[in-house]
């Protein structure tokens, strides 16, 4: 569609994405060069003293964390992921195992997020379950610290992840494995020589659906962290509420904003097809 | 002979509870270039996936050189499969396909690189290095995959119906190739497929399978000329199947009250059959002369039939003639006419006319004795 309606039909999308996706980063970029007004809001008037207190050694450390909980949740929830899809992927009849994994989307994020709060909780069901186990030592609070963040972050990302990953390990052809197998593979070195190239673009955007929202995060830090494992999304939510700074909040913003652009960037280079040649017939 | 001697003993297989193979034994011996041929559905490729170690037979034994290779991963054992839809992996290149096997023993880059450049030799492929799989015809898809199965010098090489989607004459020279790449290297080759002529025309010797049983194993005249059953004598080539009880024996030759036919002469040698038997006995289509007029000279052992051709089908190289005899009309005759000189009226014979049959009884065979 190459003419003048070819724009036509793509205008709804556009402005959709005008309302919803540019215009509000344009706003948070202007309100991150402005001055911050007493009571919320901003003033009209150029200042870079939002950018000047982004290279504070606290707002370094709250991206330190918050990259760590990122990379190590995102990593954590790929190596159950794989295993998951795979199998999912070579049952036969895994309607209900699929089902199992989309269930978790038609819950509440903040009530499931709670549901953690019962399991890992001092009263919670874990410590119910050492007691049971002959546990008598005083409850463990599992929660309110850096690992508690990392788990939910786990919980809550892994059907992002196994969905893209099953439909990619679904359309690969595991006769190549055989194959790799009678040529002298064992089955890991099949599956790692064979399997994940062939699968790397599931791979790639499973990896961004966990690191980006991760990255952002706000609600899991905010209810099963403590100040150690607070993460950027917790600054720009303080610096909104409480400390009524807005243009260091949209400073924040834009940061996160950045790193995930680059991480899209880096899929699509990751994904990027090779040229590709004639296909030259010959006997 | 650097090939192995493959032995599978009584293997049987079931799927839950079907039975894909019932007591299959084979003798393959060292560097043999051995078929196993059948109609699709016969569980030729589940008997090449147990000899791989893909599948484990639910009964029986599969021996390389007198070791039993059963508790063996695929990866251990010295054999390679070349397989139908080629299985090359796309996101490696042709190098880097065939090299995979030399790469996994951490081979010296040096090594495999000059591997790599003889066997891509070996199936004409040089030049081609760079290119991703999905930028090769089936054909060349093949030859890389042979390619990739020989590079770790195999004991035996198994081949799965490897032409079967390629186009005729590609299937040919491939087949050519194969054969030419046995003899050279000498090791073992165990040839699937379900086409006869492929089986035939390159094999050392061929099982004959169907519906998980091996019917007969012989060379390829054997399985042709000397079928052991009726199966195996419709299964290859053509043929006109023939019942009836033998009149009189007169050293080899019998004389046999055909259904339908009459008094007919054949010849066997192989099996002392008898007198008031029934027998079920069959006569090439191409070693029956067909005539206009009727054939004089003829031998005291030839069989004389008239007849009426019903259709006939001229294919350059031959005609094929379908006839009723005049003995019964309702029965039919298929029969082969080389045409070895130039027809200069076009085909001589055509439907719809009185014909002789003859052919020599030394040309029937007997297939076996049918219980009454
Ligand atoms: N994994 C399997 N599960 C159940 N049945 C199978 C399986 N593999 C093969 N079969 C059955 O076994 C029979 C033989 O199959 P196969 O060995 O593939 O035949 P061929 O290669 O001669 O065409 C077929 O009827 C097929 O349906
Ligand atoms: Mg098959």
């Amino acid at each position: 569609m190459k003419g003048r309606a070819g724009v036509l039909y793509t205008l709804p999308l556009m402005l959709w994405s005008c309302i919803f996706f540019i215009i509000p980063i344009i706003i948070v970029f202007i309100y991150s060069f402005l001055a911050k007004g007493l009571y919320g809001g901003v003033v009209w008037q150029f200042s870079l003293k939002a950018f000047s207190a982004l290279f504070s050694w606290s707002f370094f450390r709250v991206s330190l964390v918050t990259l760590l909980i990122a990379v190590l949740s995102t990593i954590l929830t790929l190596l159950i992921a794989l295993p998951v899809s795979y199998y999912l992927a070579r049952t036969k009849n895994n309607t209900l195992l699929l089902a199992l994994v989309v269930i978790p989307f038609w819950v509440n994020l903040l009530l499931r997020v709670y549901a953690w709060i019962a399991i890992l909780g001092r009263e919670g069901f874990l410590n119910h379950l050492m007691t049971f186990l002959g546990y008598r030592g005083e409850p463990v609070q599992f929660l309110f610290n850096f690992w508690a963040v990392v788990i939910v972050h786990v919980y809550t990302y892994l059907p992002y992840m196994i969905l893209p990953l099953y439909s990619n390990i679904e359309k690969f052809d595991f006769g190549l494995l055989e194959a790799a197998r009678d040529l002298g593979a064992t089955h890991m070195g099949s599956l790692v020589r064979v399997m994940l190239p062939n699968i790397k673009g599931g791979i790639v955007t499973a990896i961004l659906f966990a690191f980006i929202p991760t990255m952002g995060s706000y609600a899991i830090p905010d209810l099963v962290g403590s100040t150690n494992s607070h993460m950027l999304g917790n600054s720009i939510a303080y610096n909104i509420r409480t400390a009524n700074n807005w243009p260091l909040a949209s400073a924040i913003s834009l940061v996160l904003t950045l790193i995930s652009a680059l991480g899209i960037m880096i899929y699509f280079f990751l994904n990027r097809k090779p040229a590709r040649h004639k296909v030259r017939e010959a006997p | 002979m650097k090939g192995s001697r493959v032995r599978v003993e009584v293997v049987a297989k079931w799927f839950d509870d079907f039975q894909a193979l019932k007591d299959v034994s084979l003798d393959i011996k060292k560097g043999e270039f051995f078929s196993i041929l059948g109609p699709s559905g016969c569980g030729k490729t589940t008997l090449l996936r147990i000899i791989a170690g893909f599948e484990d037979p639910s009964a029986g034994l599969v021996s390389l050189d007198d070791q039993n290779v059963v508790p063996l991963p695929p990866n251990k054992r010295p054999l390679n499969t070349v397989f139908q839809n080629y299985a090359l992996f796309p996101h490696l290149t042709v190098f880097d396909n065939v090299a995979f096997p030399l790469q996994l023993r951490r081979e010296n880059p040096k090594v495999i690189e000059t591997q790599v450049r003889k066997y891509l030799a070996m199936v004409h492929l040089n030049g081609h290095e760079e290119k991703k799989p999905g930028q090769l015809s089936g054909g060349m898809k093949q030859r890389v995959a042979i390619a990739r199965a020989l590079i770790s010098e195999p004991k035996v090489l198994l081949l799965d119906e490897p032409l079967s989607a390629l186009d005729a004459k590609l299937r040919q020279s491939l087949l050519m190739d194969l054969d030419f790449i046995h003899d050279a290297i000498g090791i073992t080759f165990i040839y699937v497929t379900h086409d006869q002529s492929e089986a035939l025309s390159v094999s050392d010797r061929v099982a004959v399978m169907n519906e998980g049983v091996v019917l007969q194993v012989g060379t390829p005249y054997q399985i042709y000329e000397q079928p052991a059953n009726p199966f195996v004598a419709r299964f290859i080539g053509e043929n006109n199947l023939l019942e009836g009880v033998i009149l009189s024996k007169n050293g080899f030759c019998y004389t046999i009250d055909t259904d339908g036919l009459g008094a007919l002469k054949v010849t066997s040698e192989s099996r002392l059959w008898e007198p008031g038997q029934r027998v079920l006995h069959t006569i090439r289509p191409e070693k029956i002369s067909i005539t206009k007029t009727k054939p004089g000279g003829l031998s005291k052992d030839y069989n004389l039939l008239p007849g009426r051709t019903f259709e006939s089908i001229y294919s350059g190289f031959q005609s094929k003639f379908f006839v009723h005899p005049e003995a019964n009309e309702k029965m039919q005759l298929k029969v082969f006419k080389q045409h070895e000189s130039f027809l200069e009226r076009g085909p001589d014979i055509s439907w719809d006319e009185e014909v002789f049959l003859s052919w020599d009884a030394d040309d029937g065979y007997i297939v076996e004795a049918i219980p009454q």
